[in-house]
């Protein structure tokens, strides 16, 4: 029943939020440098605020504790995460049309699991395997030509769009095997804990990678909440494009008017 | 009259000779600052001092003017000239003093330059790395560099890892102005209350 809920809800979202288009890559293109609504910017505004001091409180403490563990042990933590990761990303791989991908992330995954011991180690980048991409269902949607709709801002995650964040339901509907193996409890080998600790992780390890970059962006900004969502949604757009090719992802008319 | 025209062709020779040694192509560029930056970093000199090192480099390699209008967006067709003035005086100090607070909290970065490509005669892209220390991983850094005048290429932008620092900005200063009623004032007042923290 959970599940048919959560599907009506997703399927309501993405209908009330994004247009599916033709030709979904072209109208990627052409949206690319759009605006996104900020919909409910004074609640985003005071989730983000509650956001920022549970991350004072809490994240960057515990992050910076991180640190202190050995270089090995927090690159072999970062390894797992990025292997259990590689269970969503390889569907999204194939339904984005990039089967060559999936083939390569699918051997990686197999490697790293059995022979890197549960992905701690990385024997994959080592033969070749290596560029790792993570891929998701909002980036799918992205790819096949749905808009952001709002950015909204979600208590402890952070931020997100509409779509992005109605897409990552699919997580909880089957479409996510480590979370079908751990709290859907598929198997009698994992528990909810695990599960929750390894999105904790993600979140303690991205957090102990980015504390100069995210102090610095804190103390030089006059808007925080603004800076932040600038930077989610250049990001997005850009895990969207699989590019990094600047020229790709903000084209030079930005800068034109100044130029005439 | 042979030996002025001989004179006055040497004298052009050597002109267009050295404005061709001294023409730096957008990858030099970089190079020399990152290479500037950082023995000014890693030297003993004190923080303000490193800070007054690090604005001189700003001031003569970025083009901040450009920088602040682009930043400005929309709102740069709705003010007058005085504004616009008080504007570019305002931004170019926020400007320095974001930027080397940004860049005085780091000892020694080592960035390598890796590429270029040439996007169009007005704009080529550095690609550069940031090197991995015990604490943070590589980060990539694009450095958008406006090649109009070949001769002075500025630096417009930084890409973090695909990230527009000058995107951000704009659209942070386009927030600051929409959530006090369009008033640039407020921007005003902002970067103000910025620079003398």
């Amino acid at each position: 029943m959970k599940k048919y809920l959560l599907l009506l809800f997703l399927s309501f979202l993405i209908t009330f939020n994004a247009h599916s288009s033709s030709d979904g890559t072209i109208e990627m293109s052409k949206k690319s440098n759009g605006e996104v609504k900020d919909c409910f910017e004074s609640l985003n505004r005071g989730i983000f605020a509650f956001n920022q001091a549970l991350d004072t409180l809490i994240i960057e403490p515990i992050a910076k504790g991180y640190r202190y563990l050995p270089k090995p042990v927090r690159n072999g933590t970062s390894n797992a995460l990025n292997n259990i990761s590689l269970v969503v990303t390889i569907p999204n791989n194939i339904l984005q049309g990039d089967i060559k991908v999936a083939g390569k992330n699918s051997a990686r995954f197999i490697l790293n699991s059995t022979i890197g011991i549960l992905g701690f180690f990385d024997p994959a980048t080592k033969i070749g395997l290596n560029d790792y991409v993570k891929e998701d269902w909002g980036q799918t949607l992205g790819t096949w030509g749905f808009g952001e709709g709002c950015y909204i801002v979600l208590p402890i995650l952070g931020p997100s769009t509409l779509r992005d964040a109605s897409a990552s339901l699919v997580n909880y509907v089957g479409g996510n095997a480590w979370y079908n193996v751990t709290v859907d409890e598929d198997t009698h080998y994992f528990s909810d804990f695990d599960y929750y600790a390894s999105r904790g992780l993600t979140g303690v390890d991205f957090r102990a990678k980015n504390i100069e970059s995210f102090d610095n962006l804190e103390a030089n900004s006059l808007d925080f909440y603004a800076s932040v969502k600038s930077l989610y949604i250049q990001d997005r757009r850009k895990k969207i494009f699989n590019s990094d090719e600047i020229v790709e992802t903000l084209d030079d008319s930005d800068w034109e008017e100044i130029d005439n | 009259m042979l030996k002025i025209k001989v004179k006055i062709l040497i004298v052009i020779c050597l002109f267009l000779f050295n404005s061709t040694v001294q023409a730096k192509s957008p990858s030099e560029l970089i190079v020399g600052i990152v290479d500037e930056a950082s023995s000014i970093l890693s030297s003993n000199s004190t923080d303000d001092e490193k800070i007054s090192k690090l604005n001189e480099i700003a001031d003569n390699n970025v083009d901040i003017k450009g920088i602040g209008f682009y930043t400005l967006g929309k709102f740069k067709k709705n003010i007058n000239s005085d504004e616009q003035d008080r504007y570019a005086d305002l931004f170019r100090k926020y400007f320095l003093k974001s930027f080397s607070s940004r860049l005085v909290t780091y000892t020694d970065p080592k960035i390598n330059v890796i590429s270029e490509k040439v996007v169009n005669e007005k704009y080529t892209i550095v690609n550069s790395v940031l090197v991995a220390t015990e604490k943070r991983p590589e980060v990539k850094i694009d450095w958008r560099v406006y090649t109009k005048n070949p001769d002075k290429p500025l630096i417009r932008d930084l890409i973090v890892e695909g990230l527009s620092l000058a995107r951000t900005q704009k659209e942070e200063f386009k927030s600051v102005i929409q959530n006090n009623n369009n008033d640039i004032n407020a921007l005003f007042k902002t970067l103000e209350d910025f620079i003398n923290k």
